[in-house]
């Protein structure tokens, strides 16, 4: 693709864009010389450590905060040229506040997104109604739509309120953190939702998450603040090998397993183990091998631990020691009573 | 507006419209319906003296009753929407306080009775009372509007607009205990609140005054729906939040205000107008909530207006009391309900 298919295809394009906080003694930049481009159809995750501006970076490309300098475009148009009407006929916004209203129908709340194009009073066209009807089904919500706003789960209000979004009819989707109060099916719900979206509509997305795994699995691009401040974009898998994430995440206890695309709590060096077997049960003991400090290798020539994993159970050697049993917790166990004598 | 609600609206026009001829039979004299009837429409055989209760006494007093149970009911909606609050009424707010520190200025510091004691001064003592209750009211909001702008925590500035309130009472407590002891009759007549004193000259200043609110409030309906997720999502649609904020203090206040300079410190009617309809209809969609909050703050109004006169020649109950045990039971399921955080701002 080139360069200039790439350029009329930006919903939103950013140059040289420093955002921050401006307070009396002048203005402190929380992230500076930020180059981003998001394309329609694209789902793009913005990860980072808590606190590292994540969210102010979100709400300056939505306008609710000034940016401290540099430019944003929105579908071509610069960010501060356009009325409130017009931003929120190109960008659609849902945000990690709980949002408390009672007694609204889920479709009265979608209709709000209708905001930008009904007149004064607010009046609802027929147009007004089929792109409510299309923004429900978009979310797969319509067997919610004449439910009570108040009465839904956590995952169906962020469902409506994405409807809400659609249907001002953006460019551009900017959530931030939608899915901090979601339990897990939710979350990869969601995040499959948005994901359909950029397929099926060819929207554009911009979410930021901690669901870092998720996202890792999930999105297009990834933008990936570091600890510096400066940013690290590309493909979810180029992100990876270029060790953004761990430079990023990692800490004394934690390690990313690049293979996995997942964390691992370092929980001490027990020494090497070895499991033999195959399947799920092989692959569950490993886990349990390393919850307990093991590191978990192929092949050793003098492993610490030996571990069989069959169907009828665990058998294991640790040095002379030798034990077997039924479930994993017997393993655990055995494998915690050895811990004095290494 | 779906058929459930434009059923409901149409129950309320015909419940006010009955509670509004029996408030006009009600009295310390009774009178038939029938006259009641033949008076309104101008075709009273004789003018009797039944006829002219209704005329100057009734007709007035029942009209304002309509005229300020609306317009705290639709004050009432407006500030719990912008406070995303569900106690939130002018009184929480420091309007009415503003307003009664307006009022006692002029009503202790002249010796001038407000409307509520039915004096007679005419148009130009009443402007001065409203002057001065739309300062006051307007004085306390601007404090809160200032401080609103700076917090965007809505409980913040709704807890802030109650200590303002209790300031302001202050300097009205202070007021009253170095006035004269002959106008303090006049005062607690007015703490007392009453639709009585309001004439057909003073219905020309205040319902104008009045009904001019209440448009304010059901010209920006939609504003106000954009609102009810929350002041962040509404800028993220379009909405002009500065703008609608201000236009919505000004009208709640004004509400406020005029009601407090011409009927007292009316309390609850604020709070519990706009829960009865919610409650009622099952929406909040301000579409449908403002002419509801219009009827059924008059409904409440009237009631209570007639409850006040029921111990019949024996005298009246003071009307603060009255709305008060009507409201009060609802601000408590109110906050007994709000478990699931509505109360969390």
């Amino acid at each position: 693709m080139t360069a200039g298919v790439a350029a009329s295809n930006a919903a939103l394009r950013t140059c040289d864009l420093a955002v921050g906080y401006s307070a009396r003694r002048g203005r402190r930049a929380v992230l500076e010389h930020v180059n981003l481009s998001v394309r329609a159809g694209e789902l793009v995750c913005l990860l980072g450590p808590n606190g590292i501006g994540k969210s102010t970076l979100l709400r300056t490309l939505a306008r609710m905060q000034p940016r401290l300098w540099g430019t944003v475009e929105l579908g071509g148009a610069d960010l501060n040229s356009i009325t409130h009407a017009e931003l929120a006929r190109r960008l659609g916004v849902v945000l990690t506040e709980r949002v408390i209203v009672e007694a609204l129908a889920v479709r009265r709340i979608v209709e709000l997104g209708r905001y930008p194009y009904s007149g004064w009073f607010g009046r609802i066209t027929d147009r007004d109604r089929r792109v409510v009807d299309w923004a429900i089904d978009a979310v797969g919500a319509r067997h919610l739509a004449d439910r009570d706003f108040s009465r839904l789960s956590d995952g169906e209000r962020q469902r409506a309120m994405i409807a809400r979004a659609l249907a001002q009819e953006p460019l551009l989707l900017l959530l931030d953190e939608p899915t901090a109060f979601l339990d897990v099916p939710s979350r990869v719900e969601l995040m499959g939702l948005l994901r359909q979206l950029t397929r099926d509509q060819r929207l554009a997305v911009v979410v930021s998450t901690h669901d870092l795994e998720l996202a890792l699995r999930t999105a297009d691009v990834v933008w990936l603040v570091m600890p510096g401040g400066e940013l690290m974009t590309g493909a979810p898998e180029d992100v990876v090998l270029a060790g953004g994430i761990g430079q990023a995440f990692e800490g004394r206890q934690i390690r990313f397993h690049a293979e996995e695309r997942s964390f691992r709590l370092l929980t001490g060096s027990g020494g090497d183990a070895v499991v033999r077997g195959s399947g799920l049960r092989a692959a569950l003991a490993a886990a349990v091998l390393e919850r307990e400090g093991y590191a978990v290798v192929p092949s050793a020539d003098t492993p610490t631990l030996c571990v069989h994993a069959r169907e009828s159970g665990w058998q294991a050697v640790f040095r002379d020691v030798e034990s077997d049993g039924e479930d994993f917790a017997s393993l655990a166990a055995f494998l915690r009573g050895r811990r004095g004598v290494s | 507006m779906t058929k459930r609600e434009a059923a409901i609206l149409a129950g309320l026009i015909v419940v006010l419209a009955a509670v509004f001829l029996l408030s006009l039979a009600l009295g310390s004299t009774a009178v038939p319906l029938g006259r009641v009837m033949m008076a309104l429409a101008g075709r009273s055989p004789e003018r009797d003296a039944a006829t002219i209760i209704v005329e100057t006494i009734r007709l007035p007093r029942s009209l304002t009753a309509i005229l300020a149970g609306a317009s705290l009911g639709v004050a009432g909606l407006q500030m719990q929407t912008l406070f995303r609050n569900p106690l939130a009424d002018p009184f929480a707010l420091g309007v009415t306080s503003g307003a009664s520190l307006g009022v006692a200025l002029v009503v202790l510091g002249s010796g001038y009775g407000p409307a509520a004691v039915g004096d007679a001064l005419g148009v130009r003592g009443d402007a001065l009372v409203i002057a001065a209750a739309i300062a006051g009211a307007a004085a306390v909001l601007g404090l809160v509007l200032m401080v609103s702008v700076r917090i965007q925590n809505p409980t913040t500035v709704l807890i802030l607009g109650l200590m303002f309130g209790y300031a302001v009472s202050a300097v009205v407590t202070v007021l009253v205990g170095a006035s004269q002891p002959e106008r303090l009759p006049q005062w607690v007549q007015w703490g007392l609140g009453s639709f009585s004193g309001v004439t057909w000259q003073r219905l020309r200043l205040f319902g104008p005054v009045s009904l001019a609110g209440v448009l304010i409030a059901a010209s920006t309906t939609k504003q106000l729906n954009a609102l009810l997720l929350g002041e962040n999502y509404a800028r993220s649609m379009g909405v002009a939040v500065k703008g609608v904020r201000v236009l919505t203090m000004l009208g709640a206040s004004i509400l406020g205000a005029v009601v407090t300079a011409f009927c007292g410190p009316i309390s609850f009617l604020g709070i519990a107008v706009p829960h009865l309809c919610r409650g009622l209809l099952g929406t909040s969609d301000h579409r449908v909530l403002v002419p509801a909050v219009v009827m059924m703050g008059g409904v409440l109004a009237l009631l209570a207006q007639i409850v006040s006169l029921s111990p019949g020649s024996a005298g009246v109950l003071p009307l603060n009391a009255v709305t008060s045990l009507m409201g009060a039971p609802v601000v408590a399921v109110v906050l007994l309900r709000s478990r699931r955080g509505a109360l969390a701002g």
